[in-house]
């Protein structure tokens, strides 16, 4: 192959990234910043706009000197050197106009900064806490106040992202990008976050909104978003926080008033019947827990000790584990206190209550061919 | 001069495979280095290649999360630390003695040392990954408590090889700053030396300084992992976010340590070519030094979502793109070099041109993650990944390719084949704007980094990337094969090489024998 057909395949493979480029629908949707729904995001979309033109204007500049003079003054041509060089006037010139140009974009861009960092007079507050590898949401006040869940990747992407699952993921709905419980906020009012973690960095992200912010154990962190237009808005962790990084999307319904007052209502009537069967005396039969266990475990431990219980990498095995098998009061005491051993290894007791504790213990103690006791939620209560 | 006398100071290289472990020549050990580096280069590629294998498609067919973590951090790693800082170092061995007329480097045996840590760090390094539990997973920049509390038993291993990379670049640095301190030819004035020389011993400072910071952290995280402190523990009174200043105050001159050589060969490369003098040598200096200085009172750019003060955002902004200032003026420099000048086009010049290029469209990217209020959504995604491969493969690797094309007839005697070279260079610029210009529109779109799996939306370029990555990998084999093969023979290079070609290395012969300026020369 000569030199010359490598330049037209070149040729054709940028003129295909152009005609992708020309179908307009998708060309929205994958290749450029979206102006998203707050006026954050849509600032941060026009000032993305402004600089995005003037590195094009500039890059037509040098890039043009450039290339005239690459063909216009070819030794083949037979172009002779001129000998001038140093010059004063044109280096202040180059030096002036670009920081003239770098002033006229920090003024905007300060405005914008400003606007995205001011949080006060919020109308509704919401603390976001990161986990390996989901989100928490705490409403702090307003109609869901009290109202608290965990927010993880719903079940089908978790099926078809394991490892040679065989589901083909282009099937899946929003792959990678939707939760069991997404966080609803009502729509026209400034919704404050709060934005902590529980382990290690994670970052919140929705792109609609415009911002993201890290979520750091020690800190809280605060943003903010007004969103006029009910919709559904899905976002990612945008830090490493470990293996499941790629799998912690954040998902945000925002509902009109009314609706999202509705919501609030059944959320908070929901978290009570729970409460109120967790912390009831009843002796749960074994099936009873086996089943409630076989759900918590698949959204709190599968990700780590795996669906069939051989744990993977430095997560271990709980198919026939010491702890697993043997005494209830030590497998208790991992699961609701963490490990002393292994910082992998979280305390659940501040994330699950006394059922789904007792319920997730009995159904690893009985799974994958292990046999052990089962354990009710009043041998958890006894344990905290 | 007697003749014996003659023969006592021209003597050769010895012979054995003892003259490369005790080998003081700073042209034998600028050799190792390329070497080493060149091997890092095939290695960290290859980690590429897992993680682009991996992204070919959506859904999770290779590896899983935990090891494609280990792969983009050994990636990160190895490229930053094993291939491109040491390419750096080798070529500064080769040709800094040589540019200013000195006979080697100024403290010899030390130089020795500086490499042989080398490879006994690097091994260290990647042995991680072969320890229980996994090697370091937690990304090159390795942010606590993802790297201390939460991190495999490898990280100790990977702290200790840290520390030794560290030693390895200062003493380099110190030697590099005493050469050119001192070992200049007579006449040879700092502002008549080669600008390659200029950036290197700007480097060179910027390493001392920052290199300790970057110990300090590691260090920091060894006693947080093994002695009980809580340096970067909230739970212990320590601050997570500390660990980031410390990490970035060291990160962003880093950055510029893998860049201001590059400058430094570019600026070499295109007045040759344009056999025109460089349009503002003197602004080049002051401009290399501005960017110096600025890469001190940026480094929170990095970190615009952490939740710093917004006084604090505004100054990390506004200083970040003042750097845009002094960056301009050497791209303006280059193409003014080009303007009217008598332009050739021989492979070191086409890899050089493709760095201003494409160089310049990193900074492009730059410029526009630099305005913080819009970093809030580039922040972390593939936009950062397209952005920081275009200035560290199409800038810092470009400008090593090219330097070593424009120097490697000088080195081995012979002419490169240039039919391979032009393969190696088409295939490579194609390939590489193939990887990495999609990765803007993917992180644009929403596809935050070093993730192994993504939403069918993002399949497309994706694809594009990693057949691109799968290319550019492989075109780099032509460029071993094109290395050896001059080497081993190939027309004979004149001592001068390159018609435009001006600086002391072009006046010895080709090849450079194994001592060179053993009188000093005069320079006017």
């Amino acid at each position: 192959m000569s030199l010359r057909k490598l330049k037209q395949i070149a040729v054709t493979l940028f003129s295909s990234v152009l005609v992708m480029a020309s179908n307009h629908a998708w060309a929205d949707k994958v290749l450029n910043l979206r102006e998203g729904v707050t006026q954050v995001s849509r600032d941060a979309y026009s000032m993305h706009m402004i600089v995005l033109w003037i590195c094009v204007a500039i890059g037509i500049v040098v890039f043009g000197a450039m290339i005239y003079s690459m063909f216009a003054h070819r030794k083949s041509k037979g172009a002779v050197a001129a000998s001038f060089h140093e010059s004063h006037k044109v280096e202040v010139l180059w030096t002036v106009i670009p920081f003239i140009i770098l002033i006229a974009l920090a003024i905007p861009a300060t405005k914008n900064l400003l606007a995205l960092e001011d949080a006060s007079n919020a109308d509704i507050t919401v603390k976001v806490t990161g986990y390996q590898w989901k989100w928490n949401y705490e409403y702090m006040d307003g109609d869901a106040e009290g109202v608290s869940f965990f927010s993880v990747l719903d079940k089908a992407s978790n099926e078809a992202r394991a490892l040679n699952s065989g589901i083909d993921v282009t099937k899946v709905d929003n792959y990678l990008l939707d939760v069991d419980k997404p966080l609803v906020i009502p729509t026209g009012k400034k919704v404050r976050f709060l934005i902590t973690s529980n382990d290690v960095i994670h970052a919140w992200w929705v792109p609609d909104f415009g911002f993201k912010k890290d979520a750091i154990p020690g800190y809280i962190n605060e943003s903010w978003a007004r969103v006029d237009e009910p919709g559904t808005y899905r976002g990612q962790c945008t830090e490493l926080c470990g293996k499941d990084h790629g799998f912690m999307p954040v998902v945000v319904i925002a509902k009109e008033e009314g609706e999202y007052k509705k919501w609030a209502a059944a959320k908070k009537a929901e978290a009570s019947a729970a409460a109120a069967e967790a912390a009831s005396d009843k002796t749960w039969s074994k099936d009873e827990l086996m089943a409630r266990g076989a759900n918590v475990y698949g959204s709190s431990c599968a990700a780590c000790h795996q669906a069939n219980g051989e744990g993977t990498g430095p997560f271990p095995a709980l198919k026939g584990s010491a702890i697993a098998v043997g005494p209830a009061a030590g497998h208790i005491d991992v699961v609701v206190n963490g490990s002393k051993t292994n910082p992998l290894m979280a305390a659940y007791g501040a994330q699950l209550n006394d059922l789904d504790l007792a319920a997730v213990i009995t159904f690893e103690r009985n799974s994958w061919g292990n046999e052990a006791s089962i354990v009710q939620p009043k041998d958890v209560k006894a344990a905290r | 001069m007697s003749t014996a006398h003659a023969e006592h100071e021209h003597h050769g290289a010895p012979s054995g495979l003892l003259r490369w472990v005790f080998t003081t020549n700073h042209k034998d050990i600028g050799t190792l280095y390329l070497w080493f580096s060149f091997a890092m280069l095939l290695i960290g590629g290859s980690f590429a290649m897992v993680i682009r294998l991996e992204l070919l498609q959506p859904g999770m067919q290779w590896v899983d999360p935990n090891f494609f973590n280990s792969m983009t951090t050994m990636h990160g790693l190895i490229m930053v630390f094993g291939a491109i800082m040491p390419a750096f170092v080798g070529l500064a061995n080769w040709l800094v003695p040589m540019m200013i007329g000195a006979p080697d480097m100024a403290l010899p045996r030390m130089n020795n040392w500086s490499f042989w840590i080398l490879p006994f760090a690097g091994t260290m390094l990647l042995s991680t990954m072969f320890m229980e539990g996994g090697g370091p997973n937690f990304g090159w920049t390795f942010y606590a408590p993802l790297s201390t509390t939460f991190a495999p038993a490898s990280t100790d291993f990977f702290i200790f090889a840290v520390h030794m990379l560290g030693f390895s670049s200062i003493m380099g640095s110190i030697n590099i700053i005493a050469t050119i301190m001192n070992m200049r030819a007579p006449g040879m004035t700092l502002m008549k030396m080669p600008l390659f020389v200029w950036t290197w011993l700007i480097t060179a400072f910027l390493l001392i300084a920052v290199m300790p910071v970057l110990a300090g952290a590691v260090t920091m995280m060894l006693t947080d992992r093994n002695f009980g402190t809580s340096f970067f523990n909230a739970a212990g009174g320590g601050d997570p976010v500390l660990f980031q200043h410390v990490f970035w105050f060291f990160g962003h001159p880093e950055v510029y340590i893998m860049i201001l050589p590059a400058f430094g060969i570019v600026s070499q490369i295109i007045p040759t070519f344009s056999r025109k003098k460089l349009f503002g040598y003197s602004s080049m200096v002051y401009a290399t030094s501005s960017i110096a200085f600025l890469s001190f009172i940026v480094w929170a750019h990095h970190m615009f979502t952490v939740g710093m003060p917004v006084a604090g955002e505004l100054f990390f902004m506004y200083a970040t793109v003042l750097i845009a200032v002094p960056t301009g003026v050497k791209v303006f420099n280059w193409v003014a070099t080009m303007w009217q000048g008598s332009l050739s086009f021989e492979l070191p010049m086409k890899w050089a041109l493709a760095f201003v290029i494409l160089f310049t469209i990193g900074g492009f990217s730059g410029l526009m993650l630099g305005i913080a209020p819009v970093d809030f959504q580039y922040h972390d995604t593939y936009f950062v990944v397209a952005h920081f491969h275009y200035v560290l493969v199409t800038g810092a690797l470009f400008s090593i390719i090219a330097a070593v094309y424009y120097w490697l007839p000088k080195w081995t005697g012979h002419m490169y084949s240039e039919s391979l070279g032009n393969w190696h260079f088409w295939l490579s610029v194609i390939f590489v704007n193939i990887t990495f210009f999609p990765q803007h529109f993917l992180g644009l779109a929403g596809m935050p980094r070093r993730v192994p799996d993504y939403n069918a939306a993002f399949a497309d370029f994706n694809f594009m990337s990693s057949i691109g990555a799968f290319g550019f990998g492989l075109a780099q084999l032509l460029f071993l094969a094109l290395i050896i093969k001059c080497i081993k023979g190939g027309e004979k290079a004149t001592d001068e090489v390159w018609e435009g070609a001006e600086g002391l290395e072009w006046t010895i012969p080709s090849p450079a024998p194994y001592h060179t300026f053993a009188e000093a020369p005069e320079v006017k």
